[in-house]
């Protein structure tokens, strides 16, 4: 039952979202691609903040070392945009594992002020290098290319184009993420939040499984900057700053942390909200504060914790 | 390099680092106690400022006055939040406590804009505390070295209250043992909020003491003192306040000096000797090892 249910989910938001890619107008092609990129960053960073219980404020870092590393190669190096990526994910991967290597070695309070620290230092960097990463400009001008696969070459400069190739690699990222949900790798990551002294009297090293956890979560952070950079065709620094770190952990808490779909629940909400409240009003920060208000008072279990006890 | 110059720019790093003194003290002393670890001291830092800033021009440009008024009147958002909010999520996981804090930086951030404009407002200077002072040949802002010897005087005043009074005693009980402090009679969410709202009356007059110093206000500057704060709690040991004042002098220091010389790496530095604090030695420099 519960099976079909999810299936039917699963089709049915798969099924909208050719949709919207096949038939809506450019702006809201724009909106969902935005969406879906932040759900990638979600999700990742949810595997290590939901289901391995560790609050980073440093993933902005490895947004900003898919962003950077994929902008760079395409400026400098090649155009090619699937290459580009792939460099991009590769820069977030290693950055995530020196950084994780020093970070792993704290918990909690301490966990989330050394990521902050890391996150920073990258931040001051990009900010100051300015020969290399364009300073407080970013770097702009960067193409869409097209993807040549021999016979035929995928315009993706046009926002539908684009728009599938985002859709591609979310429905890879959510499948990926399930599985190591599922895998016994993932089940250990929920043993750890749950009660990691347990964890550590059955024999495991909580460390490699949290530098584990921490790893993939940056990889997909890399891939979201990636995607996001070609979306937008330039690269901020401020996407490296801890302020764009707190991005994800909202989406998680709007969602719910504690469900695999909240994450992308919850981008979508976010991103839909923002856009209507500012058609009306300057003052985003302030609404939004007030609904993280009453989330964190009333409604802990975000969106799709509330759905599914209202099913029960 | 010569001497003249050092001596100036150690006064400058002084006065930086007696500024997040004054904004880490606070928020050191809510860690202390309370154990929650408050992104929203910025925004008192900021609302100090702003309260200050028009308590002061409504009384005829008295500075002073608008110094004793101004973080009052933050002191009473301080109270609701930890009376109607903060409270309700001790019991819950770091994320909680952290993520509602987070939410009243969004909030204030954008309440400020909303009564004070989104502008800049330039400050007025302090009669008698205006000009500089020449020292070694060059000058010094007076109001500087005011800060200078405010900064330690704030630590004397906080060290005897912690140390040597009765209340000092009770705030030490609570924080070292909440569940025997209640059993032997203290009444632990009133000392809470007590403590919370002292917290936020230093982080406002902080603010408050900024308004000539920094010239501008701008609804940033909260978000921009809370990151130093952080560092020097953290370099310190949390909860240790003795570490904040050390730490908040070699962050000052660190900063005027690495202003001077490597201009592109001085925020790189500060966050370096942050991380390496956290992994050799967590507690701070002060904080007991536990």
């Amino acid at each position: 039952m519960q099976r079909a249910w999810n299936i039917a989910i699963t089709c049915l938001a798969l099924t909208v979202l050719i949709l919207i890619g096949l038939f809506a107008g450019r702006f809201t092609v724009y909106l969902t691609s935005r969406v879906m990129i932040l759900s990638i960053f979600a999700m990742g960073y949810n595997l290590l903040f939901g289901r391995t219980g560790l609050l980073s404020f440093g993933h902005a870092a490895f947004y900003a070392a898919g962003a950077y590393g994929l902008g760079l190669f395409s400026l400098h190096v090649s155009p090619h945009p699937l290459i580009g990526i792939l460099v991009g994910v590769a820069c977030a991967c290693l950055l995530a594992a020196v950084i994780g290597f020093f970070c792993v070695r704290q918990t909690e309070i301490y966990f989330a002020m050394l990521t902050l620290a890391f996150g920073m230092m990258v931040f001051s960097l990009i900010w100051n290098m300015r020969s290399v990463t364009g300073g407080d400009d970013g770097l702009v001008g960067i193409m869409r290319a097209p993807i040549s696969l021999g016979f035929f070459s995928i315009p993706i400069i046009k926002p539908k184009y684009y728009y599938f190739l985002v859709l591609f690699f979310l429905a890879m990222s959510v499948f990926l993420i399930y599985r190591i949900r599922r895998s016994p790798f993932g089940l250990v990551l929920a043993g750890i939040r749950e009660n990691d002294r347990r964890v550590e009297f059955a024999g495991i090293s909580l460390k490699n499984y949290r530098l584990g956890a921490f790893i993939i979560s940056g990889t997909f952070a890399g891939l979201a900057g990636a995607l996001g950079t070609l979306l937008e065709s330039n690269s901020s620094p401020f996407s490296a700053h801890w302020s764009h770190s707190a991005e994800p952990v909202l989406v998680s808490l709007i969602g719910g942390i504690q469900t695999f779909t909240g994450p992308l629940v919850g981008s979508a909400v976010f991103i839909v909200l923002r856009e209507i409240i500012e058609r009306f009003t300057h003052n985003w920060m302030l609404w939004f504060g007030l609904i993280l208000l009453v989330i964190i008072m009333g409604f802990r279990g975000g969106i799709v914790g509330a759905l599914s006890g209202f099913k029960k | 390099m010569d001497l003249k110059s050092i001596v100036h720019v150690c006064l400058a790093g002084l006065s930086t680092g007696m500024f997040i003194w004054l904004v880490a003290s606070g928020l050191t002393l809510i860690f202390g106690v309370l154990g929650v670890l408050n992104f929203a001291h910025g925004s008192f830092y900021m609302l100090g400022a702003y309260c200050c800033f028009t308590v002061l021009s409504r009384l005829g440009n008295n500075f002073w006055l608008g110094l004793l008024f101004g973080p009052l009147a933050v002191c009473v958002v301080g109270y609701v939040i930890e009376r109607f909010f903060l409270r309700y999520v001790y019991r819950l996981e770091l994320p909680y406590q952290l993520l509602l804090t987070f939410a009243f930086v969004l909030l204030f951030d954008d309440l400020v804009k909303i009564i004070w404009g989104a502008g800049s407002l330039g400050s007025p200077s302090v009669s008698g505390l205006a000009g500089s002072v020449p020292i070694l040949g060059r000058n010094f802002p007076t109001y500087s070295l005011f800060i200078i010897a405010v900064g330690p005087l704030v630590a004397l005043g906080l060290w005897a209250l912690i140390e040597k009074t009765w209340y000092g005693r009770i705030i030490r009980a609570a924080s070292s043992d909440r569940e025997m402090a209640s059993a032997i009679g203290v009444n632990v969410p009133v000392l809470f909020t007590a403590v919370f709202i002292f917290g936020t009356w230093l982080g406002a007059m902080g603010g408050g003491l900024a308004v000539p110093y920094v010239g501008l206000l701008t609804p940033g500057m909260g978000e921009a003192i809370i990151i130093d704060a952080f560092v020097v709690a953290v370099i310190g040991g949390l909860g240790s306040l003795k570490g904040a004042f050390l730490g908040a002098l070699i962050i000052g220091l660190l900063s005027s000096f690495g202003t001077r010389f490597i201009p592109a790496f001085d925020m790189f530095l500060t966050f370096i000797l942050m991380a390496a604090v956290l992994l050799w030695r967590p507690q701070g420099f002060f904080g007991e090892a536990t």
